[in-house]
């Protein structure tokens, strides 16, 4: 009996989800116009990295009844990225990401707008990340995930008995593809594992012995990272590698044969030194649409509650047959960054330089060059310059003072910490509670209340 | 010209120049182009295949402007294949792309033999008959069949082919051919040179775990008349065995020898599988036998012969702790081999296509080459006819999976997804499609799928309200993000297919958008 005269919705299947009743939603499903109206108007997705799976999650979002969107990528189109990256077309090589993919989306999906960030992640301030209802990340390194993770989860608060504050929760997607194999996962912070509580999913990168490339070597990788990690150095000096440089590459391409040579191993060739230099993860389309469809349905039904959701983590494999298998990982209740933070006591006394100094000796944290925020308030940075001037002053200040005399709340504190015999970038969340501060009775009864 | 290679660089790491070759030479017709199938193109397209054609009567909707990226506000009232054809071409001009404007119901009707023209065909949201009938053609014809079909937050991909057989499977994790317990005479020739009791402390440290493995499993089986370690506790004695060698505890290569023993308590011979293909009817060559049975039929010889129970040596070693000397030297005579069993099978290949009245050289050094790098990995698929399924599936099987909970959902939605057509067919509409009816509908499909299920001879088995309440609910939607997954899965089926490489899935895989359970299905 359909009315031949009634406009069509241009939404006509996603209709059928976000305006009807089902039985296996989620909690807070209140099907109609009104809850398709408010994902199309008000809710706005981040969607971190613009390439391989960054494409295909905003086409996906773009047709999920999602219009306001935004996307960052620091990097410029490459023409190795044409296989899969498909917004992508010859002419653009050279051209930031971030830029033609919105364009292109926004070309083709009317009323969709997509504001596109040509920069780091970490370069934008974090009220940035805290202004979309939902983050879905298409990254390609661990660091960048951690990042956005230390974020996401900065924003999270807990309650007096430890329950995370609902408001401030802010829900991430993640994607992550090699070859054939892919997975996705929902990060809800507080609620499931964050990245960092299941950090140990990631092996880690294969490094070679140093005595091996520069004493025994026995195949074409080992004479490729002699040539990239000893020879270079030595030969250049303070000159930097540059894998991007084609006469750098060469210049490695051409080490690594001579050492060959002189080992009698055969297998050097320029396209083994291109992908052992830059670790080149082979990619193709299929899996890229794959791992981005399930990420964005997740971020459909999470936003809209039209569907029970993943829980929490599928992996999926298709060279050897077809495999998908779902993994419910649970929290790690000290986790640094989604737990409710690292208690750190302290006397109202206690400066915010001593405080920096206490961070580089705490045994769960090895914080060096620290900086540090309360809510919005920056109360030291360690750079830029100016910055770092201007916040000089704060340093002999009592913490207390500066956390404007509450007896406990939240700081971030960013910094440089040693994981793993590694230096990394780090940003941490911590609980501070001020001993024996006065005046702060009537406020203990009243959260007690 | 250096573009085009560097343009698929980062695909030609996973299947290489030959994968990608194959894929060029394919040509690809696709049914329906909605978001399903018009996804499922959009890769192949991007990968470079060689040709593409559309087949869709429809015309562009004003609905079809909320789930298909390649159709537009311009377009609607359009061929939804013509418009289809000029996004993708334009994704990638070396593709050649055509489309024709008819319904894929009518043409498998019509004209049967038009399927024959192509290597592949993927058919996406064909209903009920239409599918058996297609699967009938493309069986009859030779031609590879990938079905797909979403259906709101549920759906499948399944392939059908009668014979599919892979020589470069690339297998995940597959162990290395060390022989390390059946050494042939030139590596006991090579490993004698050595002695584990060197005094150099620097010299004992850089010998390879092989040659310590290849001594100590000898040493072992010498004094264990002529056997290999067996049960748990002789297994742990010989590790314990071999860290006794150790003299001092920062040693890398008796490290990795400790880690690798499981090596050596590895059966000797060929595995199951490969003896299965070898006893398989069409290892019997004739002259209509394939290359691949024909080299199947040189392996059979080779291991009852020259092989003595084993297949051609793989050839390569994984790297490990050693002098750059010996390491050499080692994979120089695992080479050797490689070679020289290599020269047998090719040898007995050529006799046997003389014997079959075939041309000895119509198969090539490189592909006698490549069947004896992975003589141990070959792989034989053989997909069921969909009618055949749907007539006589495994009751079993459909009984054990709605009784699991992990299951149950994808079972759930097999079962409905074939309901749905049966209630199309009775009622002239989907389940849901329309807004009013809703409850009469689900009264309905409920009583459909009861009797599916009789009819399949499950008696007794039950589905759960709710998924027959989502089902209705889903109204034969097609979502985009749904049909991008499922695309997604059926393009990377007919890159497998087509290249001949990496192992297809074997079943149906049911799509459950609800919770992920999604389950592949051998029925």
């Amino acid at each position: 009996m359909a009315d031949l005269e009634a406009p069509q919705s241009k939404t006509r299947d996603l209709d059928k989800l976000l305006l009807r009743a089902g039985n296996l939603v989620g909690p807070d499903f209140y099907p109609g116009t009104e809850l398709r109206d408010d994902m199309r108007d008000y809710v706005r997705i981040l969607v971190v990295g613009a390439g391989g799976l960054g494409c295909e999650l905003l086409k996906d979002l773009a047709l999920s009844g999602f219009r306001n969107l935004d996307v960052i990528d620091m990097d410029r189109i490459e023409v190795t990225n044409l296989n899969r990256q498909f917004l992508f077309r010859l002419e653009d090589v050279g051209k930031p990401k971030a830029e033609v993919a919105a364009k292109r989306v926004m070309e083709r999906v009317s009323g969709v707008e997509i504001v596109p960030h040509f920069s780091r992640i970490e370069d934008k301030e974090l009220e940035f990340y805290n202004d979309f209802n939902i983050i879905a990340l298409g990254l390609d390194s661990i660091e960048a995930r951690r990042y956005i993770n230390g974020v996401a989860c900065g924003f999270l608060e807990y309650d007096e008995d430890d329950t995370p504050r609902r408001e401030t929760i802010k829900p991430m997607v993640d994607g992550g593809t090699e070859g054939f194999k892919g997975h996705a996962r929902v990060i809800v912070p507080g609620v499931t594992p964050c990245f960092e509580c299941t950090i140990w999913l990631f092996p880690p990168q294969v490094k070679f012995p140093l005595c091996t490339l520069a004493e025994t070597p026995r195949n074409a990788a080992h004479c490729i990272e002699y040539a990239h990690l000893i020879k270079w150095p030595e030969v250049h000096g303070g000159k930097s590698f540059d894998p991007d440089v084609p006469e750098h590459m060469k210049w490695v391409y051409d080490e690594a044969i001579k050492r060959a040579e002189l080992f009698g191993i055969p297998g050097v060739t320029y396209s083994l030194t291109q992908g052992v230099v830059k670790n080149i993860i082979p990619a193709i389309a299929s899996t890229n649409a794959i791992i981005s469809a399930a990420c964005a349905l997740e971020t459909l039904k999470i936003v809209s509650g039209c569907s029970k959701t993943l829980a929490n983590y599928l992996t999926y494999n298709g060279g050897e047959g077809l495999h998908t298998k779902v993994t419910e990982f649970v929290r790690d209740q000290d986790c640094l960054v989604c737990g409710p933070g690292i208690l750190i006591e302290l006397d109202t006394s206690i400066t915010l330089q001593k405080f920096i100094d206490m961070l580089e000796e705490h045994p769960k944290l090895l914080l060096s060059k620290a900086s540090v925020k309360h809510g919005k308030d920056s109360l030291y940075m360690q750079a830029p310059p100016v910055l770092e001037e201007m916040h000089r002053p704060n340093l002999s200040k009592p913490l207390y003072d500066l956390m404007g005399r509450v007896q406990k709340d939240t700081v971030h504190v960013f910094g440089t910490a040693l994981k793993n015999e590694e230096k990394q970038s780090s940003l941490t969340k911590l609980r501070v509670v001020f001993k024996g501060a006065d005046g702060v009775t009537d406020m203990d009864t009243a959260i007690g209340a | 010209m250096s573009e085009p290679k560097t343009k698929y660089d980062r695909q030609l790491r996973i299947w290489g120049e030959v994968g990608q070759a194959a894929l060029e030479e394919a040509s690809i017709c696709l049914l329906n182009c909605g978001p399903t199938g018009s996804e499922a193109l959009k890769n192949l397209v991007l990968g470079g295949v060689g040709s593409i054609t559309i087949v869709d009567g429809s015309k562009v909707e004003i609905g079809d402007l909320g789930n298909n990226f390649m159709v537009d506000e311009k377009s609607v009232g359009e061929s939804k294949a013509k418009t289809v054809c000029a996004f993708l071409q334009e994704l990638n001009d070396s593709v050649k792309a055509k489309f024709i404007e008819e319904s894929p119901d009518a043409l498998i009707l019509s004209n049967p033999c038009f399927f024959s023209n192509f290597t592949l065909v993927i058919a996406t949201q064909l209903v009920g008959d239409s599918v058996v009938k297609l699967d009938r053609i493309c069986r009859e014809a030779n031609v590879k069949l990938v079905f797909a079909r979403s259906y709101g937050l549920a759906g499948f991909v399944r392939v059908s082919v009668k014979e599919h057989t892979i020589v470069d499977s690339k297998p995940d994790h597959f162990l290395d051919d060390l022989r390390l317990n059946n050494p042939w005479p030139e590596l006991k020739s090579f490993v004698e040179t050595i002695d584990l009791n060197v005094s150099d402390p620097v010299a004992h440290k850089h010998i390879p775990y092989v040659v310590i493995l290849v001594k100590m499993a000898d040493e072992w089986t010498q004094s264990h008349s002529g056997n290999l370690p067996s049960t748990r506790e002789e297994k742990k004695e010989f590790k314990d065995f071999v860290k006794s060698k150790m003299i001092s505890m920062d040693e890398d290569n008796y490290k990795e020898a400790i880690e690798a023993a499981f090596k050596v308590f590895a059966p000797r011979g060929i595995s199951s599988e490969i003896q299965q293909i070898s006893n398989d009817t069409c290892a019997e060559p004739t002259s209509t036998s394939s290359d691949f049975w024909v080299m199947v039929a040189a392996l059979k010889e080779f291991v009852s012969n020259e092989g003595d129970g084993e297949a051609p040596l793989e050839g390569s070693i994984p790297d490990m702790t050693s002098s750059t000397e010996h390491y050499i030297n080692l994979q120089k005579i695992y080479l050797a081999k490689a070679e020289a069993d290599f020269l047998v099978m090719e040898e007995r290949v050529r006799n046997i296509l003389k014997n079959i009245g075939r041309d000895p050289s119509s198969i090539s050094k490189p592909t006698i080459k490549s069947f004896c790098k992975n003589a141990r990995k070959l792989k034989v698929c053989r997909y069921r006819m969909v009618e055949e399924e749907f007539n006589n599936p495994s009751v079993t099987e459909i009984q054990k999976c709605l009784a699991d909970e992990d299951y149950s959902g994808a079972m759930g939605f097999y079962i409905l997804l074939r309901a749905v057509d049966r209630f199309a067919a009775n009622y002239n509409k989907f389940p849901g499609q329309f807004d009013g009816g809703m409850d009469e509908d689900i009264s309905r499909l409920k009583t459909t799928a009861l009797s599916l299920l009789t009819d399949l001879g499950c008696n007794g088995s039950v589905l759960p309200d709710d998924l027959i309440n989502e089902m209705c609910r889903f109204g034969a939607s097609e979502l985009h993000v749904v049909a991008a997954f499922l695309g997604g899965i059926a393009s990377q089926e007919a890159i497998k297919l087509v290249t001949k490489q990496f192992i297809p899935m074997l079943g149906t895989y049911i799509f459950n958008g609800i919770d992920h359970k999604s389950q592949l299905l051998t029925l």
